[in-house]
């Protein structure tokens, strides 16, 4: 994937955006803003199946594969996680199944997010993480039955 | 705008304050403001010496060693037992059960009393504004024995009492309410709820999770069947509580658990039950924390639950007037008669991003459906934002809530 920038590269970039900010506010701030300019996602796919449950809000998040490439869309009905679940997208969407299953995204604890925010709503963030990796590895296994 | 934020009818809230130690952290780099007391009170000087106290000077295992400590264990826990009597007006200590907290109290006596009690196509009524904790245990009861459960509906926060009386029939057995709604801040009209059940024949069940630490609780007056609380809401540690019962009842009904402590005599063919209460204090109980919530409930009788709560009410009434100034903001629970609990919604705003924002600024309030899912769903909305006021707190935090509320408001709009 030599035409396009690698998640190391994306998580990086996050990381130098946020060391920009010196108040927890202005990352805040840069997180709703991050959220209001995701895509809503249609209603269509606003369904039970779609829910990655977080602790309080709700996540749709779907995915897409096509000539080897992965694509998410998602939304939330809380601006502060819909931020967070766009960061996931910028991060993971339009790579390969191996590398999203392989991406540390360290970007999380280096951007202050793990201990920021209280473990109850990180869990909501792993889960999202977890859900990413998990079609990946659907569509890598999907993958290896189809060619072989 | 502000009086006094420190004496309020002849509370000294800033003495107060300085017996809660967890008052002094700083929570983001900012004083914190704890406004989740409906979740679980802080605790006062006195509670956390006497944790230490005890497991420095007195522990030991309670009722069978003969030896000094076991006595002076024993008697630090029984002391509590007598304060618990005290606190809510119980006529003998034999009534007084020791639990984990509301929740088990709730189950012992679902589990017992309904076991033994309830049959297929019997009836037992709750509220629409109950804890799950008053729910589950209820509908696993009514699961297992084909009976069936249902809800007074609420209004505004109000119960419909002419509903529930359309509810009561002779197939009701049990009716089981809460004394405050933890999601609404609401004081249910018991005394009545109660009366109308006895005369339909039913026993009631009282959840006084949150109404203990704000109301004079008097289970006799009351005339409730059964009654429990938690320690944590009223200043004393987690992990105990009470459970009350009219002792004709808790002889009659089955031991909860089996085990050391809730026996007489066990050979191999036959147990025969210790006498009560001990019959449902099945293995070693939760001493050090039962023997401190004595100090904690001595705490709140010094203090005068009538200066806290006219200080608690002040602030809810301080707290509603400046909240529904905010644009978009409702009130959800709009009761005549509340405790110090005020939960609310904003337009267009998730609960959860308010509260991320608050926290952020050192200030907590719990956001969320409050494990009252059937009473969110009654006003469509999947959670609220919910500032709980204690003893501790002052109309300076309150306007911290605000302004933080403000500041939120101007992010997420």
């Amino acid at each position: 994937m030599s035409d396009h920038k690698s998640i190391q590269a994306i998580e990086d970039e996050l990381v130098e955006e946020f060391a920009l900010f010196d108040s927890w506010d202005d990352k805040y701030e840069y997180i709703i803003d991050m959220g209001k300019k995701l895509a809503p996602l249609e209603n269509e796919h606003k369904l039970d199946e779609n829910k990655v449950r977080g602790c309080q809000s709700t996540v749709w998040l779907v995915s897409d594969y096509k000539d080897g490439i992965i694509s998410f869309k998602a939304d939330s009905d809380a601006i502060i996680t819909k931020g967070l679940v766009s960061m996931l997208i910028r991060v993971l969407s339009n790579h390969t199944p191996d590398e999203i299953i392989e991406a540390d995204l360290g970007f999380i604890q280096k951007i202050g997010m793990t201990t920021h925010l209280a473990q109850t709503r990180a869990n909501g963030l792993l889960a999202m993480v977890k859900q990413m990796k998990n079609f990946a590895l659907a569509y890598k296994i999907k993958n290896s039955m189809t060619h072989g | 705008m502000i009086e006094s934020n420190t004496i309020t009818k002849g509370l000294d809230v800033e003495a107060i304050r300085q017996q809660f130690p967890a008052l002094n952290r700083q929570v983001k780099g900012q004083p914190l403001v704890y406004f989740d007391n409906a979740a679980t009170t802080q605790k006062p000087q006195v509670v956390i010496d006497a944790l230490v106290d005890y497991y420095t000077n007195f522990n030991a295992n309670v009722h069978r060693g003969i030896h000094t400590l076991a006595e002076e264990a024993t008697a630090l826990f029984e002391a509590s037992r007598n304060a618990a009597q005290q606190f809510i007006h119980a006529s003998s200590r034999e009534g007084i059960i020791f639990t984990r907290g509301t929740t088990e109290g709730i189950n012992l006596v679902a589990y017992t009393w309904g076991r033994k009690n309830i049959k297929a196509g019997d009836e037992i009524i709750i509220t629409e504004m109950e804890h799950h904790s008053n729910i589950v245990p209820w509908q696993i009861l009514c699961e297992e024995k084909g009976a069936v459960l249902k809800m007074i509906p609420q209004q505004n926060g109000e119960l419909l009492l002419d509903e529930f009386k359309k509810l009561l029939s002779s197939k009701t057995k049990l009716v089981s309410v809460v004394h405050v709604s933890n999601a609404l801040g609401t004081v249910n009209p018991v005394e009545e709820i109660i009366k109308l059940a006895h005369q339909a024949g039913a026993l009631v069940m009282i959840d006084g999770a949150q109404s203990t630490v704000h109301l004079d609780i008097d289970v006799q007056a009351m005339d409730c069947d059964f009654f429990a609380f938690s320690s944590h809401k009223v200043y004393g540690p987690t992990g105990i509580g009470v459970l009350y019962g009219k002792k004709k009842l808790l002889e009659a009904m089955p031991p909860f658990q089996g085990g050391g402590e809730m026996i007489k005599e066990v050979t191999l063919e036959k147990t025969t039950y210790a006498d009560l209460p001990y019959k449902f204090e099945a293995g070693t109980p939760n001493i050090g924390d039962a023997a401190v919530l004595k100090t904690a409930l001595e705490f709140v009788t010094k203090i005068g639950k009538e200066k806290i709560r006219n200080h608690e009410n002040e602030l809810l009434a301080y707290a509603t007037e400046q909240l529904v100034q905010l644009p978009g903001l409702r009130i959800i629970g709009t009761a005549a008669n509340k405790v110090s609990v005020v939960s609310f919604v904003i337009d267009k705003v998730h609960p959860q991003d308010i509260g991320i924002l608050l926290d952020n600024r050192g200030i907590a309030v719990r956001t969320g459906h409050h494990c009252a899912q059937p009473l969110m769903q009654c006003y469509g909305i999947p959670g609220t934002i919910r500032a709980s006021f204690a003893m501790y707190n002052t109309k300076e935090e309150v306007d911290k809530l605000i302004v933080g509320l403000q500041k939120a408001l101007k992010m997420l709009l």
